[in-house]
């Protein structure tokens, strides 16, 4: 046919693609990345949201008169300001401010990892298990051993990535089932929700105090040594998650449809799986368990740019959103107390779930 | 296509064909090369499975999930292409779906849904397809408007396999019909050949009169009023059958 002839018959064509899906060029032209416009816009309007809330937390303090102006931050940054002001700034405010973003982007994807896989809002990692195994972890390097925070890192980080492996197994018959998944996860993370109770009971008081508060999210100690591995493990992560993607969107259409299509759907999961307990584990050992951040996320980025199945990019922005403000109403809701972040994270989640269980008990009623 | 009581191994056979499952014994041949020795997306262009559940995602467009049978064809830095615009707006074509693509699937009735997962299998373009029970859970009407598009992708050159639990439909639109009891075939041949008063009571325990449709002249089974089904072993009890060619 010749492109004359063609022409008029494209015109007449019915567009087969919804409005909000476009087709961007790449490279040679021959190949298209679909984008989807209206996820684009929010991911995009949430990015600003988490730079201007970042920019503002940097300069909130949670004594009075420490609360500096803007271009005094920026002052900061540029070395013209004290160097105790540059200190409070870039060394105090910008480490947590960054782990904030970083850490909530890396949550929120794990839960969408998670999510995905297991077909089910249920199944994020902070309800089966990873959380709590973190903080087991912790908690037996910081009370049992005595290790002090430094440890605790390291303990999370054996805890959660142990439990990931413990559930995996545990749950495993001919390849991962959702459901199973959750329901082990769940059973575990009970076990060790106990045992830290346990741990807890048995400890000093003031031991059990600061060990009580690290599983709230300890964001009031960060440096910038605890800034590299959240971005290393990023640097690592984000690419293999890339990579893993297509094959995670056909795990959306089940297991039969997905390998009767060519995912290899054994080592898919168990890569993806790696990946999901990989960016939570690294998160939870630098600032503490984080409640809710990976359950809510996915299902507020999923809802808000109506999308089938969960948006990463989308979800990690408001992974960050979220933790940024949490981190900021945290510091400044009952100024000159700090309150844990976890305990705000609990509490919007909460808030949340509730919200979420009540729309679909009337979406079934109805 | 394939007929047989519950749990004689029609899936199991379908599953096996297809890769979902590896045989305990023997192997699956495709051109002569064992499937389990195929990569996974060189053989999903080869064959294509319509499984008996298929879940969509809450939301999703026609069009889009459509799309996702182009999985097979995906590599890692060409994402969409214009083959694959042209094969899912052929798929959309065939099912008449185009006026429907931009509709959350959800949202479509019964025969719609299982029309838009036909037209995902087509659009993995493959020289092969199986269906397992196409028509389970859908009315008459839309019972046989699957069978009607699935005898016209038969007649344009594709290899279509279908698992059936009406036998009268089977033998009304098979070319070449399988029945199967205990996990090994009992019968197979052309309709006629194989839609028998004996075969049927052998397969399903059930005794009946084989007529001629009047309408396509195929056979036409009808149960016996009384007693018609005989007292045999329960077909059920070998669920674990493994099925192997």
């Amino acid at each position: 046919m010749s492109s004359e002839t063609a022409a008029p018959d494209t015109l007449v064509e019915r567009p087969i693609w919804p409005r909000r899906t476009r087709f961007v060029a790449l490279g040679g032209g021959r190949a298209r990345l679909k984008v989807d416009l209206r996820t684009l816009v929010i991911t995009g309007l949430l990015a600003l949201v988490t730079v201007a809330v970042s920019v503002w937390s940097l300069g909130v303090g949670s004594v009075e008169g420490a609360n500096l102006p803007l271009d005094r931050v920026a002052g900061a940054f540029a070395g013209t300001e004290s160097e105790a002001i540059q200190r409070i700034v870039v060394e105090g405010r910008l480490p947590r401010v960054l782990v904030a973003v970083l850490g909530g982007a890396s949550l929120g994807l794990s839960g969408a990892i998670f999510q995905t896989l297991t077909r089910n809002p249920l199944g994020s990692p902070d309800i089966i298990g990873f959380t709590s195994g973190a903080n087991t972890g912790a908690l037996v390097a910081m009370l049992v051993l005595g290790l002090g925070y430094g440890g605790a890192t390291f303990g999370a980080l054996i805890g959660g990535l142990a439990t990931g492996i413990a559930v995996y197994l545990l749950a495993l018959k001919d390849g991962i089932n959702g459901t199973r998944l959750i329901v082990v996860g769940i059973g575990i993370s009970a076990m060790l929700i106990a045992f830290n109770g346990f741990l807890l009971v048995r400890a000093r008081v003031e031991n059990a105090a600061t060990a009580a508060a690290w599983g709230q999210g300890i964001f009031g100690e960060l440096r910038f040594a605890d800034v590299v591995p959240v971005a290393l493990s990023l640097v690592v992560l984000l690419p293999a998650l890339a990579l893993l993607t297509p094959s995670m969107r056909m795990f959306e259409l089940g297991e039969d449809s997905a390998q009767s299509r060519g995912v290899h759907t054994g080592r898919a999961q168990f890569l993806l799986l790696l990946v999901g307990v990989g960016l939570v584990a690294v998160t939870t050992a630098v600032a503490g368990p984080i409640a809710f951040i990976a359950l809510v996320a996915p299902q507020v980025a999923m809802r808000i740019t109506r999308s089938p199945g969960i948006p990463l990019i989308t979800t990690a922005a408001v992974g960050a959103t979220l933790l940024v403000v949490s981190d900021a109403l945290a510091r400044t809701m009952l100024a000159p107390v700090q309150l844990p972040v976890g305990v705000v994270t609990t509490a919007l989640g909460g808030v949340y779930l509730l919200g979420l269980l009540i729309a679909q008990s009337r979406k079934v009623a109805a | 296509m394939i007929v047989g009581p519950n749990a004689c191994g029609k899936s199991t056979l379908l599953r096996s064909l297809s890769r979902l499952l590896k045989p305990t014994a023997g192997s699956v041949l495709l051109d002569g090369k064992d499937v389990q020795s195929y990569r996974g997306k060189e053989f999903a262009r080869e064959l294509g499975l319509l499984p008996q559940q298929s879940l969509a995602p809450e939301g999703i467009t026609v069009v889009d999930l459509v799309s996702r049978g182009r999985f097979p064809y995906q590599r890692l830095f060409t994402q969409w292409t214009d083959k694959d615009e042209a094969a899912v707006r052929r798929a959309l074509e065939a099912t008449q779906l185009v006026e429907l693509s931009t509709r959350p699937v959800d949202e479509l009735s019964g025969g719609q849904r299982q029309r838009v997962w036909i037209a995902t299998a087509l659009a993995q373009e493959t020289p092969i397809l199986l269906l397992d029970e196409p028509t389970t859970y859908l009315d008459l009407a839309h019972q046989l408007e699957v069978l009607d598009l699935c005898s016209r992708l038969n007649r344009e050159g594709r290899t279509l396999v279908a698992v059936l639990h009406d036998l009268n439909q089977a033998a009304r639109y098979a070319t070449h019909l399988i029945a199967m009891r205990n996990g090994s075939i009992v019968a197979e041949g052309t309709p006629r050949e194989v839609v028998t008063e004996e075969t049927v009571r052998a397969v399903f325990g059930v005794r009946t009169r084989v007529v001629d449709d009047p309408e396509s002249g195929t056979p036409l089974v009808i149960p016996l009023s009384r007693d018609a089904v005989v007292g045999v072993d329960r077909p059920g009890d070998t669920a674990t059958a493994r099925a192997s060619t």
